[in-house]
């Protein structure tokens, strides 16, 4: 390689902070991998000079698996009346509530399916429910949100409002797949287009509900989808400023109908989702949206191992305890870590391990 | 770059030998991407991008073993529930198995068996090379060729010889775990020495055969005690070149008596880039994915490692002890972590002689 390689520029560029999706995607399909950890880790030190690395106790809970959305790439849903098929009662979800709380979690993750008969009422009656325990609540994506808000004909403004009023306190980024509407075409055609998802979370930032992003790779995209999903993240939070943390992860095949779809297996060699190409997505994230404060590693995904030496590459969240997992869970891909895990795989990596108390949404 | 990195990084660069201070150095660091980027750079000056893969099968004869090593979960006694010896027969069908799947390599290693005698390994030998001429049959940890000259009373030579002429193409490198004789103490009271091994194994090159060499980590050595055993693999391959790899084992902790975690992905990771850069004289190190994973084996691919093991297809050792792996992983499966990480795949045979080279465009 010579000084004058196109990604050196590149990478040279987008420690500023501003490349653009041509140069991500270079980055993504060229750099070396340790030049790029370590533009990121200069970012992350930037950013995090203390050493510290974050994590939640919190518990995931799912209040559905019944969902119109159906998206190929996900082994959770289930059409009404299938085997298999639930929806939490209010009793379960208490129990739920109340073993956090025991745990000494501070949080709970709610997140479901897009119920074809449920409509905003459904989702404030369950915020209330949630809220009449001392937990934070980081609930309802923007699928679910324009779910609940279309079902009941009210504009986003108003559902989120009303949600906000029932106690929600922040809006987890999921739903947020590839921010391309080609690609959503493929693998989620009844989801939210890429704007709807934009529209959602800028309306929570309008109303002061913080909210993270999320971002799925690994399934049919290519470098150049990626890196317009990052870039696309970084421009609406110059706009709002309300997301607080930017987590990737790679799509789990097992169980799904994309994962027997032979163009899928044909992209595998060359896509990004597996641990080499986690940890430069990682790097690429990092380097390009340095105005999201943070990044978080996805044990769930990665593992323990790959999860630890993201926090090498850019990761400054080591995520949540989770209790349970649902949905990755559903694909065949079960890795578990309690909290004496998560802090003791911190330190080992020499940094400073912090629970996150209620300050900071996650996942 | 930490100052103390720097002197090594340029002995590194320019070829030079690592003290076992410098070794010292790197197992402290915590700048992961200079270290990968000097075994990186080790490794690839003498192996290109070329990684190596073999299609193989493990056969573990017997889990009865005199020996009480506190760190295996596999070994058992005659009376106990679990304990087995395998027939003549099930060796020989395991062997055919591997035949038709195109193995071409039998890894067969086992307990310190009471009763049975120097002659059923030798018949087995017989039988398997009678049968399967194309396989090339890897056996035998250097414990249990000790373990055989003492229950036959013949000298180590006349051991090996006899073995030789029976059939057996090249030794394993196993039971060398650490070699400091106080951690040896503690972990294997009841195994033959460090300095035992490492006669065995010169004994063994001497003989014209080819062996790997191991480190068991991860349980309670010091990293100056990984430092002095590999110092000791270093003395002995410049004496006799006959160490094909070095494959750092990591401690797996279920139904075993020392009470420690799992390796982190960091240790992993340092552990196999200091074996790749101290190792000078040592052409091959594998990652073992069985015990590290395939997602620490494939980054692995960038510290330094050229080798990812193989098929396996029928693990017992480690998955008594936890291992979080499958059974097996194949060969497409193998080629497709290889290319991921950016290298070439290649299949071996047991001695490093191409079987097939799996170029980009392949199948």
């Amino acid at each position: 390689m010579t000084p004058s390689a196109p990604w050196r520029d590149a990478l040279e560029g987008a420690a500023e902070g501003q490349a653009t999706v041509g140069e991500a995607a270079l980055l993504l399909r060229e750099a070396p991998l340790f030049d790029l950890g370590r533009a990121a880790d200069s970012v992350r030190r930037r950013l995090h000079p203390d050493g510290v690395v974050t994590y939640i106790v919190d518990r995931n809970i799912n209040y559905t698996n019944i969902c119109t959305c159906q998206c190929s790439f996900c082994a959770f849903f289930r059409e009404k009346g299938d085997p298999g098929a639930y929806v939490l009662s209010d009793a379960e979800l208490s129990r739920k509530i109340e073993e956090t709380l025991e745990a000494g979690g501070t949080q709970v993750l709610l997140q479901g399916g897009l119920h074809p008969e449920w409509d905003l009422a459904d989702a404030v009656r369950l915020t209330r429910a949630v809220k009449r325990h001392p937990v934070r609540l980081h609930g309802f994506s923007p699928p679910e949100i324009w779910h609940f808000a279309n079902r009941s004909g009210v504009t986003i403004a108003e559902a989120i409002s009303r949600l906000k009023e029932a106690g929600l306190d922040s809006i987890p980024g999921g739903g947020a797949e590839i921010l391309d509407d080609a690609v959503r075409a493929r693998i989620s055609p009844r989801k939210v287009t890429w704007e709807q998802w934009a529209a959602v979370m800028r309306e929570a930032h309008r109303q002061g509900l913080p909210t993270s992003a999320t971002m799925m790779f690994g399934s049919v995209e290519s470098p150049e989808h990626v890196a317009s999903h990052l870039v696309r993240i970084r421009e609406l939070q110059e706009e709002t400023n309300g997301f607080t943390s930017f987590i990737p992860w790679t799509f789990q095949p097992g169980n799904t109908l994309l994962s027997r779809d032979p163009r899928f297996g044909e992209t595998l060699p060359s896509g990004l989702g597996h641990a080499v190409g986690y940890l430069r997505v990682l790097s690429v994230a990092r380097l390009v949206l340095q105005n999201v404060r943070t990044v978080q590693v996805s044990w769930v995904t990665m593992g323990a191992k790959v999860a630890q030496l993201g926090l090498f590459f850019g990761g400054n969240d080591y995520g949540s305890t989770m209790m349970e997992e649902n949905v990755v869970a559903s694909a065949g891909v079960a890795f578990r870590m309690s909290e004496e895990e998560i802090v003791a795989t911190i330190r080992d990596a020499g940094f400073r391990p912090m629970k996150r108390e209620a300050h900071r949404c996650s996942t | 770059m930490e100052p103390s990195l720097r002197t090594i990084q340029d002995k590194v660069s320019a070829g030079g030998r690592l003290s076992e201070e410098d070794a010292l150095a790197l197992f402290l660091s915590r700048d992961v991407h200079a270290v990968g980027e000097m075994a990186d750079l080790a490794n690839r000056r003498v192996n290109g991008d070329r990684v190596y893969f073999i299609v193989n099968r493990h056969i573990n004869p017997t889990n009865i073993c005199v020996n009480r090593c506190k760190f295996c979960a596999f070994s058992k006694g005659r009376e106990e529930p679990l304990a087995y010896t395998m027939t003549m027969d099930e060796i020989l069908s395991r062997a055919e198995e591997a035949r038709f799947q195109n193995a071409t390599e039998l890894h067969i290693v086992g307990g310190l068996h009471p009763d049975l005698p120097f002659d059923f390994y030798l018949r087995m030998l017989r039988a398997l090379r009678e049968r399967f001429p194309e396989m090339h049959i890897q056996a035998f940890t250097a414990v249990e060729i000790d373990y055989f000259s003492r229950i036959t009373g013949l000298p180590l030579e006349e051991v090996i010889r006899q073995l030789k002429d029976a059939g057996l193409g090249s030794l394993p490198g196993g039971g060398a775990e650490i070699f400091d004789p106080e951690i040896r103490n503690r972990i294997c009271p009841e195994k033959i020495t460090g300095d035992r091994w490492l006669e065995i194994m010169e004994a063994v090159h001497n003989a014209g055969l080819r062996s790997n060499a191991t480190m068991l980590y991860g349980h309670v050595e010091t990293l100056a005690s990984r430092v002095d055993h590999m110092r000791r693999l270093r003395d002995l391959q410049d004496r006799t070149g006959g160490f094909q790899s070095f494959i750092p084992l990591a401690f797996h902790p279920k139904n075993t008596e020392i009470a420690k975690g799992y390796t982190s992905g960091l240790t992993d990771l340092l552990t196999l880039a200091v074996g790749r850069i101290y190792l000078d004289n040592f052409r091959h190190v594998k990652s073992f994915w069985i015990m590290v994973g395939p997602k620490v084996a494939q980054v692995s691919l960038h510290f330094g490692v050229n080798d990812i093991d193989g098929t396996v297809v029928e693990e017992r050792i480690t998955h008594a002890a936890g291992a979080r792996t499958e059974q097996e992983m194949t060969v497409a499966e193998l080629v497709t972590l290889i290319r991921q990480a950016g290298r070439i795949p290649v299949e071996r045979d047991t001695l490093y002689n191409v079987v097939r080279e799996w170029p980009e465009d392949s199948a």
